[in-house]
């Protein structure tokens, strides 16, 4: 797909272009989309119904929300740095879109078929540690601070345990590129590494178990990497306002909540093209062609969203050393046994 | 051993018990919400609920009964006698008024709702009505004026009653002459303790 969009605008620019921003077509809606599905889902969690006024049962909400923000004063303050204040969000956004170039969403489309695929996720939404660190420190305010020191501690702390458990599954995968992988998986829903993979009966049924508990581990870990509940201590309203992004208001604020949206899709597709088969159809073969390819590989990223929204609803915040606890206590030694294991696996069969 | 058993106790335990929650909160998922539209629907009130007040003022006596029992003062009462040939009708509990109430004004916006005004009332005419939904942009529209007689009337009743008390005065005078009051000393203030 790039090759021919780039065929299209020879000795140009605009085919890197608008493969660059082909990524935003599927960003933009998803995040008017995951808005509604949260707020409907917390307020039916709680018995409530959400907004209902705004178009049917409220449908329309998303798009008055951005308006309004669209509208809203651009707040600057003046003990800010102004330099690293207007920086930051754009920083964020850059860390989790750069790694929509590696997703496959399906065989033929993803904006780049890196080798070093998942390594590549890992390293560049790191990014976003630095976005939030100098957010929080650029606002000049306590709260702030705070919440990017928080931010930080919990991001770099919780990325050990997601590649200790990716690096588990790519010693079984043999390869880091994303594409591949989810074409490992394309035949049917056995063929998932979440249910041992493609590979001989024996093998399987031992994979299966470790398989199950480092999905667990990237669940978790992917949750906290994002920042929400039960994860959120870096925005945590009762302790700390905002966090990170008290100042802002207006478009920054939205790009901050932007990112976070999509940073929640990337790491459900993650685990989607990891544990759960990418584009590829549950049904093997059946279903399994251009569009639907793109279809399941949303589904599935939705699923996780939701999934992910589920448990945000459901479990209350963390305090800070416990957070630290289930990292470096619980998921990270957890995630190395599961990868000396997955190793003995590997060696011996 | 013990701590062992106690790090994968805890484990297990937390696995568990998130297990139980996200069971309890997809439950709630399809129970039916408990919250109503509300300007477009609204809930039953409670039957003694207290909202806004109202004034029979056909049937007020100017008692100032609940003027009185007003802990916030919000009630204004002011009272003009009427005079014995004047008839102002008489109260649906079968009271005869003796009063003109030319003015009643609740503050609304400075009652607290304790209903204490209605219980002392003798002819029960103020009471809480189901209304709740009275804001004003305006401060001064949430002094509600139940009194009901125009500046004419209140100048006639008015003027009548200086009259009848005129006369009063004038035939006490005539029966015998009003003793005089004592003659009271101003309490002089206490005397000022310098340090
Ligand atoms: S309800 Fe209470 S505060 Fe309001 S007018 Fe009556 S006595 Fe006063
Ligand atoms: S207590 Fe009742 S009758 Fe008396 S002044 Fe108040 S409203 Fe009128």
């Amino acid at each position: 797909m790039a090759e021919w969009i780039l065929s299209q605008f020879p000795d140009s620019i605009l085919g890197y272009v608008i493969i660059g921003a082909l990524p935003l077509l599927f960003i933009l809606p998803y995040a008017l989309v995951t808005i509604y599905l949260e707020m409907k889902m917390a307020a039916h969690m709680q018995d409530r119904v959400a907004y209902m006024r705004t178009g049917w049962h409220g449908t329309l909400q998303p798009f008055a929300d951005i308006l309004k923000l669209l509208q809203k004063e651009d707040i600057i303050p003046t003990a800010a740095d102004k330099f690293l204040f207007i920086l930051a969000p754009y920083l964020v956004f850059i860390g989790t879109y750069a790694t929509f170039a590696v997703l496959p969403f399906s065989s033929q489309y993803a904006g780049s078929e890196l080798y070093l695929g998942i390594y590549y996720v890992i390293a560049v939404s790191s990014i976003t540690v630095v976005g939030i660190l100098m957010s929080g420190w650029a606002s000049n305010n306590k709260w702030s601070l705070f919440g990017a020191l928080r931010a930080a501690a919990q991001i770099v702390s919780y990325e050990i345990p997601t590649a200790l458990a990716l690096i588990s599954v790519v010693m079984v995968a043999g390869t880091m590129n994303l594409q591949v992988l989810s074409q490992q998986q394309s035949g049917g829903i056995f063929d998932w590494y979440i249910f041992g993979g493609p590979f001989p009966i024996v093998k399987k049924l031992l994979l299966i178990p470790i398989m199950f508990v480092l999905f667990l581990i990237q669940l978790t870990a992917s949750m906290a990497e994002v920042n929400r509940t039960p994860f959120d201590i870096p925005e945590a309203e009762s302790e700390l306002v905002q966090g990170y992004n008290t100042e802002y208001s207006g478009m920054k604020f939205a790009i901050f909540y932007l990112a976070e949206y999509a940073n929640l899709f990337v790491v459900s597709a993650i685990t989607v093209v990891v544990f759960f088969g990418g584009w590829a159809s549950p049904f093997g073969n059946y279903l399994n062609s251009g569009g639907w390819e793109l279809f399941w590989f949303v589904l599935k990223g939705m699923f996780f969203v939701s999934i992910n929204i589920w448990l945000r609803w459901t479990l209350p915040r963390l305090r800070v050393d416990q957070l630290m606890y289930v990292s470096w206590k619980v998921l990270t030694p957890f995630a190395l046994v599961c990868m000396i294991l997955v190793g003995l696996i590997v060696v011996s069969f | 051993m013990n701590q062992v058993a106690e790090y994968f106790g805890n484990i297990t335990q937390s696995l568990k018990t998130i297990a139980i929650g996200m069971g309890v909160t997809f439950r709630h998922l399809f129970t039916p919400a408990v919250t109503v539209q509300y300007p477009t629907v609204k809930m039953k009130l409670p039957e003694r609920a207290r909202n806004r007040l109202y004034v029979n003022i056909d049937d007020c006596i100017g008692c100032d009964q609940c003027s009185k029992a007003c802990p916030v003062d919000c009630i204004e009462i002011e009272i003009i006698k009427s005079t014995p040939e004047d008839d102002l009708g008489i109260t649906s509990s079968g009271s005869k008024k003796k009063l003109h109430v030319p003015v009643f004004n609740i503050d609304i916006a400075k009652c607290c709702y304790c209903g204490l005004c209605v219980y002392p009332c003798p002819t029960e005419c103020i009471y809480m009505t189901p209304v709740y939904e009275f804001s004003e942009f305006d401060r001064q529209n949430l002094i509600y004026n139940y009194a009901r007689m125009s500046p004419s009337e209140i100048e006639t009743a008015q003027l009548k009653a200086k009259k009848m008390d005129e006369e009063l005065a004038a035939k006490k005078a005539a029966a015998a002459l009003a003793p005089k009051p004592p003659v009271t000393q101003p309490i002089p203030p206490p005397a000022n303790t310098a340090i």
